[in-house]
């Protein structure tokens, strides 16, 4: 019972910062001035199409009647028309075909970086101090510390220039897959790595560990059947967001390699002053963080044996 | 340390024990250690050589940011340069002995845009991080010690955690007129959730523990409990968290700058001049206008990251002894 109590509660949270962002966003949207709603010919404009544009777009109405339509039609589906980069296509249909490729590339990059960060944090400890360990330490700090935009130019400048891999994104040659799956895997190298290492470091002196060695299990054992299985219980609350994730795609990489995907779209939204499709985007991305926590503490509350949701006496 | 031992082989027992006679205001006394915790934390800092080569290496470098423009011989940073035998602007000039970094694609002299465009990014990283600081500081004080609004806050901060920071950063960016106020507003509207959870959790960890309760039994003023048994417990965490945020301002800027968010083109920042580099780099005359400044931005930004790491782990009191 306490554990529907708490999916529940859990989801009506999840629905009030989803409604939250909804609110935040439109209101925002708002503050914009109207000129951007004209498209490019603003000069060119009588003060009456201005005003008819406007008034087409429902943006004469008072603040709450906005927000009423600007509701019934999320209800519908309806999420607006994109009004500069493809100017009159409904915001969805745009979106529909483009989330199959980040979902590749988002994949492909979750593999490769669990499998080889974990490998590198398991590397880490056994060569502890020791000079795989360090490089390995420099990595990670590199990698956390600088802005990532340099060493994702740096990897397109030295795969292109100097081994001269193709630079733009095509679908059929799987060699301009390398550099985009590799400048989106290493963040979470680094990261996966880091958690592995500080965390086999702790616990290989944690007092059940000793106990299991003492019982006479073997290291294997202990590292698959305790060890692992603790560490892995943050790791699952993370794990949904990052799957969820890659629908998103990277705002970076996509535009870098003029990858077609979620990710470059935002970019080239913004910049062609789209609001409607900034403002879909915006809400898109909202919705598949908060679904990602969401799944995440419930994937947590699943591993975790130690997770009660009865309150203990004289907790506070 | 074995001349101090043969000498004390030598020794007899009775030079080496002596008797003491009983003196009951000594059995009473309790010793006051003389331990000092900002000396501590300096002087666990300061043991490592490489800390100590990466802090020279910040101050001299945020020195130099500093005073670049008084020094002699150095070019404005906006001035557009004209070539003496065409006339005409002196477009990518490479690196020499007149022009240090090279001239842009617009002939302006990249050092002097270096060190400008450095002040400018790390000012809005300082300003928005500490003012984001102590907003966090505050609240989370208020939530850990307060314990009616415990639940409240956490109501609030479980509903703004489920928003993610880059697109409400961008959102703001978007918004607003760029300039380096919208900048330090948007980072710092983002970034004093952390900071307020780690404080409150710390704050909740730390309170009621024996220590303090046996402080306040002694009657140990509140300023000093503070002072002597709080403060040093949060210190490392506050600087963890100011040293791994300033290079994500510094990214965050960078990376605005590249979606088209940034500030405008006339001031100079580190995001400005890695896109105009990033424009050019594949022209392999001209990569250098990118080499440039990212390897500033590079050092700029591992330097605070290692160092704030070193920091929190010199100023957590369990790491002194």
């Amino acid at each position: 019972m306490e554990i529907i109590k708490y999916i529940l509660g859990r989801i009506g949270r999840s629905i009030i910062s989803l409604f939250l962002v909804l609110v935040i966003v439109f209101l925002l949207m708002r503050l914009l001035p109207v000129e951007t709603y004209y498209g490019d010919r603003t000069d060119r404009l009588s003060e009456t199409t201005k005003q008819a544009i406007l008034k087409d777009l429902g943006l004469l109405d008072p603040i709450p009647v906005q927000f009423w339509n600007y509701l019934k039609g999320l209800a519908r589906f309806d999420l607006g028309k994109s009004l500069t980069y493809y100017a009159g296509k409904p915001v969805w249909s745009i979106m529909a075909p483009k989330i199959g490729y980040s979902l590749r590339f988002g994949a492909a990059s979750l593999v490769i970086s669990f499998v080889l960060g974990i490998s590198l944090g398991i590397l880490m400890v056994r060569t502890k101090e020791k000079l795989p360990d360090r490089l390995g330490n420099g990595f990670i700090i590199f990698v956390d510390a600088v802005p990532s935009m340099v060493y994702y130019l740096a990897i397109q400048f030295i795969g292109t220039k100097l081994m001269s891999i193709g630079m733009l994104y095509k679908e059929n040659n799987f060699t301009t897959w390398i550099l985009p799956v590799l400048s989106l895997s290493l963040g979470s190298i680094a990261s996966y790595a880091m958690w592995t290492r500080r965390y086999m470091m702790d616990q290989v002196n944690a007092d059940y560990v000793k106990l299991a060695r003492a019982k006479g299990l073997t290291d294997k054992q202990i590292m698959v059947k305790h060890v692992l299985r603790n560490a892995f219980t943050p790791m699952a609350q993370n794990l949904p967001s990052s799957i969820i994730f890659t629908i998103s795609g990277s705002l970076y990489i996509e535009s870098l390699y003029s990858i077609p995907g979620t990710g470059g779209l935002l970019i080239n939204a913004i910049q062609a002053q789209d609001n409607t499709l900034v403002q879909m985007l915006v809400m898109f991305y909202a919705v598949l963080s908060v679904a990602g926590m969401l799944l995440g503490d419930l994937a947590m509350m699943v591993c975790d044996p130690r997770i009660t949701f009865t309150k203990k006496g004289g907790a506070r | 340390m074995s001349k101090v031992m043969t000498k004390m082989n030598k020794m007899s027992d009775e030079e080496l024990f002596k008797f003491i006679e009983f003196d009951s205001s000594r059995a009473e006394s309790t010793a006051y250690s003389g331990y000092s915790y900002w000396k501590s934390t300096f002087k666990v800092f300061m043991s490592r050589r490489s800390t100590r080569l990466t802090l020279y290496f910040l101050i001299l470098l945020l020195l130099f940011t500093l005073l670049q423009p008084y020094f002699p011989g150095q070019k404005s940073p906006t001035e557009i340069f004209i070539n003496p035998e065409t006339g005409r602007q002196l477009r990518s000039h490479p690196p020499g002995a007149e022009f240090w970094f090279g001239t842009n694609t617009i002939g302006q002299d990249l050092w002097a845009r270096i060190w400008s465009g450095t002040r400018t990014t790390l000012l809005i990283a300082i300003v928005s991080v500490t003012s984001s600081t102590v907003i966090g500081i505050v609240i989370g004080a208020l939530w850990g010690y307060v314990r009616a609004l415990d639940r409240v806050f956490t109501e609030i901060y479980n509903v703004i955690n489920n928003i993610p920071t880059t697109v409400l950063r961008m959102l703001i960016t978007y918004v607003l007129r760029p300039s380096i106020g919208t900048l330090i507003f948007a980072m710092c509207l983002t970034n004093w959730v952390g900071m307020a959870k780690w404080i409150r959790n710390l704050i909740i960890i730390i309170r009621d523990r024996e220590y303090n309760l046996a402080s306040r039994c002694l009657g140990t003023p509140t300023r000093r409990v503070i002072v002597k048994n709080l403060l040093p417990q949060i210190v490392s965490v506050v600087m963890l968290d100011v040293a791994l945020s300033i290079p994500g301002v510094i990214g965050s800027e960078v990376f605005l700058t590249y979606i088209g968010l940034g500030l405008p083109v006339e001031t100079p920042s580190l995001g400005n001049l890695i896109d105009e580099g990033r424009r050019v780099m594949m022209n392999l005359s001209q990569t250098y206008q990118l080499v440039f400044p990212a390897v500033v931005v590079a050092l700029i930004t591992i330097a605070f990251y290692s160092l704030g790491n070193k920091f929190a782990d010199a100023s957590d009191p369990r790491n002194h002894v």
